[in-house]
């Protein structure tokens, strides 16, 4: 693929219109891995070390009436078999999750779903440990479940949370934002109102790395070292302070590299907990690593909201409000990762990229029998059902007008000269400039020859549908005012050192799973000092090693990590210009910055490098006033916004008519993430972002039956995409800088997986529509395509 | 039970237990932990290695299975220090991003390509169908394996610089 016109996208944008820090460049981490020589929690082998394995409940809801563990502990290579009754006895029965509810580490007195932990066994090789579990007696009294959200709060159900004092329902919040009288008030008035039930299941992050962990306790000196698949180190080990009792500056809590996460490793499992407890017990390391049924019935899925959508525009096609109400099951704890204020995350963003004059969701959020959680899978902020809803709602919206939907969305779109723009909701987007980035994908696609490509084919009966996303995201969480976890405020921390030699080491508090922190952090750092990124070694993922900060989730790691690398390598440039001033025997406010060197105005030749100056910083030059001997420097970054990315994805798709089976014929998606550090990497965010999205429109589904047992608890069930259902990506950029950030830069992690979706449903039901198909339903499988074509839409559950 | 086979070039003679994994046995008693399990169903690949050259789910083979056999891991892809061009190529073209699936990937490139040497994108969509990646979305890995294709040789020097290859479009 060509450059299409050599020019800045946006003048404004000046400088920040290319690359930063050496631009494509190969990443740092990957001479390792492809010599197979990654180090992942899996490949940890400590002396003496124990495996772990966990009995989990084979129904969804039952009262625990005994556990036998004896035949288990004479099991001759068995050490340990913990049980609920154990841990009561220590107090470490149940455990905070991170939305301030509390989750069982192994049953006490009721199963709660399906997965749910039940006992630990402990031995010596992985198989023993396996072995045992088969040795242990439960007696179960098996009780009706809450399977479907929609009962649980019926006067008759079940009350799954009876362990929580006073609770006589499955309620667990109402939420609301927006203005209900004002947008009612619209609604009332409005030429046209479109409603939809808008159903996004349940669907798994399953990273191709499962979950866990080696915990390593040290009985004389209190200490616990504890190598996790964590995206979130810091905030894990306070927690495990907490929850423990071993004080916090004796863990030390270490993420080595990480086989994937989408937000999969946030959570605080069970698992992980139950590591640490059979080291404590047998004075060994004990490693616990989940096979991918536990991963896929057990640790945190996504989505699973059911909403009721509306939609109000006047005749010719002004969109004027959006209305929601939201039906959020959150399986039998609630164990997301929400801001305390927010308990749906930034579902409120689903205002979208329109400029509206009204706007209210209110989000309900309830427990039934299934796996708990809800934060993962780029992005549960709940950005991406947000999304869903109001690119779906704008497509029924133009069927309903019998408008164009790219002409719809160009209609109403917010003006680049309305930003920063307070929405609806109480947001204010940073920036943005909608049309180009929605016309430069209407011109890769070819939009108008497509049209007629398709109307062509419908004649003869072929279906060919044609769907368009445009998305706003809200990524890169606090500022900490507003946003924490836990009571933590989201900031993130950097320090930078530069060694003697003008070498680098820039620490971090966020965690890579791929991302290629190693790399980007550290062309952030050469655009900023001027040394080469192969000069600057990142160091992230060891709470000992690393500043405190809240992680990687939510596209966090260059909005918010990015600033802070930006920021303390500017410190640094500021404090050397002090040292070169004493250096050249000046006035630090004669110098002047080009990169990598300070040198007197004027006389160009007069100056000291980067590298001179970390000498002279621990030479034995007499340094001003306040400076110390050294060229080091932290900064802990809060955030003032979010950043809002966005982007205009165009899907083609072909529709078997006998089959049902959806072909994704091309993808182009234009991604506006604000200034771009590495484009390669870049680009491979959202090549993977987008064949989530494909997964989840076609494929991906976590359904349960109605015993509550769970049907997609292998990758035979749960069923992720191939190389064959995907197409080679069209991908181009605009862009528009994020004001406030230090380099302008917005994150785009999980845009392609936002965006995706309402691009791919919108159409396989633009193929359908000659059906009168008018919704369906993810996942578009082939059977419930078909039925959408016999005329029975079904929601998936 | 005793089995004996050559692993990257290296003769091994073992004492196991009859139900051992392969992937186990090349994981936990020989501790080349390039070679990953991430499923317990054949479905994923991120355990694949090479038997008598022919790709293998290394999960879904006993270790016994592998007695006289030759056994190939991505530790012994490479050529001392030089790389094989499809470890060059996944690195030219970010045919990875968790690494994770990536040994599986490589391997079965690399005994695509020695059976294949100008393979068609779609053979090798088809080639690597069997494997999951959660990251790249396939396309790069597809381009890695291209690249390597074009350059049988691998890359003139350790040091060349990337090529500038730009997939995107601009506004």
């Amino acid at each position: 693929m060509t450059i299409l016109e050599d020019r800045p996208s946006n003048p404004a944008a000046g400088d920040h219109d290319r690359p930063i820090g050496h631009g494509r460049m190969q990443r740092k981490e990957d001479p390792r891995f492809v010599r197979g020589k990654g180090h992942y929690v899996d490949d940890i082998v400590l002396p003496g070390m124990l495996h772990g394995a966990i009995l989990r409940a084979p129904v969804a809801h039952a009262r625990l009436v005994s556990i036998d563990t004896t035949e288990a502990l004479a099991h001759p290579k068995v050490l340990a078999v913990i049980t609920g009754s154990d841990l009561q006895a220590l107090g470490l029965a149940w455990a905070p999750t991170l939305s301030m509810d509390i989750q069982a580490v192994l049953v006490t007195d009721k199963v709660r779903f399906q997965g749910q932990e039940v006992a630990f066994v402990v031995a010596e090789d992985r198989y023993a440990a396996r072995d045992a579990l088969e040795l242990i007696q439960v007696e179960y009294d098996v009780l009706s479940p809450v399977v479907d959200a929609r009962k649980a709060m019926d006067p008759d159900a079940p009350i799954i949370r009876d362990d929580l004092e006073g609770r006589t329902d499955n309620h667990i919040f109402d939420w609301e934002a927006g203005n209900k009288a004002e947008t009612d008030a619209v609604f009332a008035s409005a030429d046209v109102v479109v409603k939809q039930e808008i159903v996004y299941p349940r669907v798994h992050p399953a990273p191709m790395e499962t979950c866990g962990a080696v915990a390593d306790f040290d009985a004389v000196e209190g200490r616990l070292t504890l190598y996790e698949t964590t995206q979130a180190p810091h905030a894990h080990r306070t927690l495990f302070a907490m929850v423990s009792g071993i004080p916090e500056h004796k863990i030390r809590v270490v993420s080595p590299d990480i086989g994937g996460g989408f937000g999969n490793k946030v959570g605080i499992y069970p698992g992980y907990i139950l590591a640490v407890v059979g080291s404590i017990v047998t004075g060994k390391p004990v490693k616990w690593v989940e096979d991918r049924s536990e991963n896929l019935m057990s640790t945190s899925f996504a989505r699973d909201y059911i909403m009721q959508g509306e939609i109000a525009a006047t005749r010719d096609g002004k969109i004027l409000a959006l209305r929601t109400n939201v039906l959020a099951d959150h399986g039998a704890f609630n164990a997301t990762a929400q801001p305390t204020k927010y308990p749906a995350g930034f579902f409120h963003i689903f205002t979208g990229s329109y400029d509206l004059a009204a706007a209210h969701c209110t989000v309900t959020g309830v427990y039934t029998n299934k796996a708990p959680g809800g934060v993962a899978y780029a992005c549960s902020f709940r950005v991406t059902e947000a999304v869903y809803l109001v690119e779906r709602m704008v497509d029924i919206l133009a069927r309903k007008l019998e408008m164009d939907p790219a002409e719809l969305r160009l209609k109403n779109f917010i003006k680049k000269e309305q930003f920063p723009y307070p929405n609806k909701t109480g947001w204010e987007y940073d920036s943005g400039d909608y049309e180009p980035t929605m016309r430069l994908s209407m011109k890769m696609a070819g939009y108008d020859e497509l049209r007629r490509e398709q109307k062509e084919k419908r004649e003869r009966g072929e279906l060919m549908g044609i769907g368009i996303s445009f998305f706003t995201e809200t990524v890169g969480a606090g500022p900490r005012k507003d946003m924490d976890i836990l009571g933590l405020g989201m900031a993130d921390g950097a320090e930078l050192r530069i060694h003697p030699t003008g070498k680098a080491v820039v620490r971090i508090s966020v965690q890579s799973q791929g991302q290629g922190h190693e790399t980007t952090f550290a062309q952030i750092v050469a655009e900023e000092i001027g040394i080469p990124p192969e000069d600057i070694d990142v160091v992230h993922g060891d709470t000992d090693q690393t500043p405190f900060g809240l992680g990687t989730y939510g596209s966090r790691s260059t909005p918010v990590s990015g600033a802070a690398v930006a920021l303390v390598a500017r410190k640094v440039r500021e404090k050397a210009r002090f040292i070169a001033a004493a250096m050249l025997e000046t006035r630090p406010e004669d110098l002047e910055w080009e990169k990598g060197r300070w040198f007197v105005k004027g006389d160009p030749s007069v100056g000291k490098t980067i590298a001179e100056i970390a000498m002279g910083a621990h030479g034995t030059v007499a340094l001003p006033e306040g400076i110390d001997g050294n060229l080091d420097a932290e900064v802990t970054y809060d955030p003032p916004n979010l950043t809002f990315p966005f982007g205009a994805y165009i899907c083609v798709v072909d529709v078997d008519p006998g089959t049902g089976h959806v072909k994704v014929r091309r993808f182009i998606a234009v991604d506006d993430c604000g200034t771009r550090i590495n484009p390669m990497i870049i680009e491979g965010q959202i090549h993977g972002g987008l064949t989530d999205g494909v997964g989840m429109a076609l494929m991906e589904f976590i359904e349960f039956d109605a015993e509550g047992n769970c049907l997609g608890g292998s990758f035979m069930d749960y069923l992720i995409p191939t190389a064959m259902e995907v197409p080679d990506w069209e991908t181009g950029f605009t862009v528009t800088p994020s004001p406030h950030h230090p380099i302008g830069a917005k994150g785009v992690g999980e845009s392609a997986t936002v965006g995706s979706p309402p691009a791919v449903v919108n159409a396989v039901v633009d193929a359908l529509s000659p059906f009168g198909v008018v919704h369906m339903d993810m996942p578009c499988t082939p059977a419930r395509v078909w039925e959408a074509m016999q005329g029975r839409t079904r929601p998936p559950v | 039970m005793q089995i004996s086979m050559t692993i990257n070039g290296t003769d091994v003679t073992r004492e196991i237990e009859p139900r051992v994994l392969l992937v186990h046995f090349i994981r936990d008693d020989l501790r080349l932990t390039g070679t990953h399990w991430g499923c317990d169903t054949t479905n994923c690949g991120t355990c694949v290695v090479l038997m008598d050259g022919q790709p293998v789910k290394s999960c879904t083979v006993l270790a016994a299975m592998a007695d006289g056999h030759t056994i190939t891991t991505v530790e012994g892809l490479a050529n001392g220090a030089t790389l094989d061009p499809v470890q060059q190529g996944f690195m030219e073209e970010h045919g990875l991003q968790c690494g994770f699936c990536t040994p599986g990937m490589m391997l079965t490139a690399r005994a695509l390509l020695d059976h294949n040497p100008h393979p068609e994108p779609l053979e090798i969509r088809e080639a690597i169908s069997g494997q999951i990646c959660r990251c790249t979305g396939y396309a790069t890995i597809v381009r890695s394996i291209q690249w390597a294709a074009a350059h049988p040789a691998g890359a003139n020097a350790e040091t060349s610089p990337s090529e500038s290859t730009e997939h995107e479009v601009r506004a």
